[in-house]
């Protein structure tokens, strides 16, 4: 059944809601927000699983391979580690809350969520700031090609999730007031995106740094 | 304003249901901290050689994963069409990791 929100608004000027972005569509079983996102990171799985691929086939055609730790800062992406599954956490919690109907604590953790981001960039830029100064730039060999490459691409998708949950802390909040399902719907979608960038981290650092 | 919520499984969405659920989130929070803590501890303090480590990552690595895609991304209950969807997924994303793969066991075979 269509929701009001999900009708086709017409107020005397030609306005067409997006439809059900609110109630699952009865034939897919889901809201459209929540598949297009599935379908996005479907997509995303094939970028970094080509880039993955690259890393195994210049890793294991290469005669020698340096362990990551022996050129890269463990305890700095160890840390960054934790920040990432903490935000994990923060925003299932923040989807949890707004469930329940409370948005001050749903706000909360979003931005807690947006805090671990931005320590987690910080994190970053301290990684890069040293590579640059030790002379580690992507020209330097395959191994620095292959880290700046899979990190620098993990850090705009860090990035990009970092703007929406500003958006949705801020002005995109403003949509509880008149449909409360819509904006938990928004952050449940906004949280899957960022459980997958969690996801990416997971298998970068035991990658790139441990072996 | 909680009442003009709609919910899509109202046995799913009632606030106990929640609760528990946010409780389990916070044991797989947890879970995920110890398990990072395992792979940093095994592999660079213990200095495992290459061959056990990349066995060791790669396995706590998936169980991270699991936890985070199954409970997180909420796929231990999620709708059909999502499960088609990762399932293709699934196969091309396995011949992306295969073909590299299937060059080194090919030369280490010459």
């Amino acid at each position: 059944m269509v929701s009001h929100a999900d009708a086709v608004a017409d107020h005397g000027h030609h306005e067409i809601a997006i439809p059900y972005n609110v109630t699952p569509r009865p034939d897919t079983g889901v809201y459209n927000a929540k598949l297009g996102v599935w379908l996005f990171l479907a997509s995303e799985v094939m970028l970094f699983g080509a880039l993955f691929s690259s890393l195994i086939l210049l890793r294991t055609g290469a005669p020698s391979w340096p362990r990551g730790w022996e050129l890269l800062n463990v305890w700095a992406a160890t840390l960054n580690t934790f920040v990432l599954i903490s935000s994990s956490v923060t925003v299932v919690l923040a989807w949890s809350y707004l469930r329940l109907g409370d948005l001050k604590m749903g706000r909360i953790y979003i931005g807690l969520t947006l805090l671990c981001a931005a320590i987690f960039m910080v994190v970053k830029g301290f990684e890069y700031t040293h590579e640059f100064r030790e002379g580690n730039f992507p020209s330097k060999g395959n191994f620095f090609a292959l880290y700046f490459t899979l990190t620098g691409l993990h850090g705009l998708h860090v990035l990009g999730g970092m703007i929406v949950f500003f958006y949705f802390l801020t002005v995109g909040s403003k949509m509880w007031k008149t449909e409360p399902q819509r904006y938990t719907n928004r952050i449940e979608v906004v949280g899957l995106y960022w459980h997958f960038v969690d996801l990416v981290w997971i298998f970068l650092f035991p990658t790139l740094y441990l072996l | 304003m909680t009442e003009n919520v709609v919910h899509e499984h109202d046995s799913h969405n009632d606030p106990e249901h929640i609760r528990r659920e946010i409780r389990v989130y916070k044991i797989i929070f947890a879970s995920l901290l110890v398990l990072t803590v395992l792979t940093v501890g095994v592999i660079k303090v213990g200095d495992v050689p290459i061959h056990y480590a990349i066995m060791i990552a790669l396995a706590i690595a998936i169980t991270k994963g699991t936890l985070v895609a199954g409970f997180f991304m909420h796929l231990l209950s999620e709708k059909k069409l999502i499960y088609a969807v990762l399932a293709l997924t699934v196969v091309f994303f396995a011949f992306l990791i295969w073909l590299p793969l299937h060059d080194v066991y090919t030369k280490m075979g010459k």
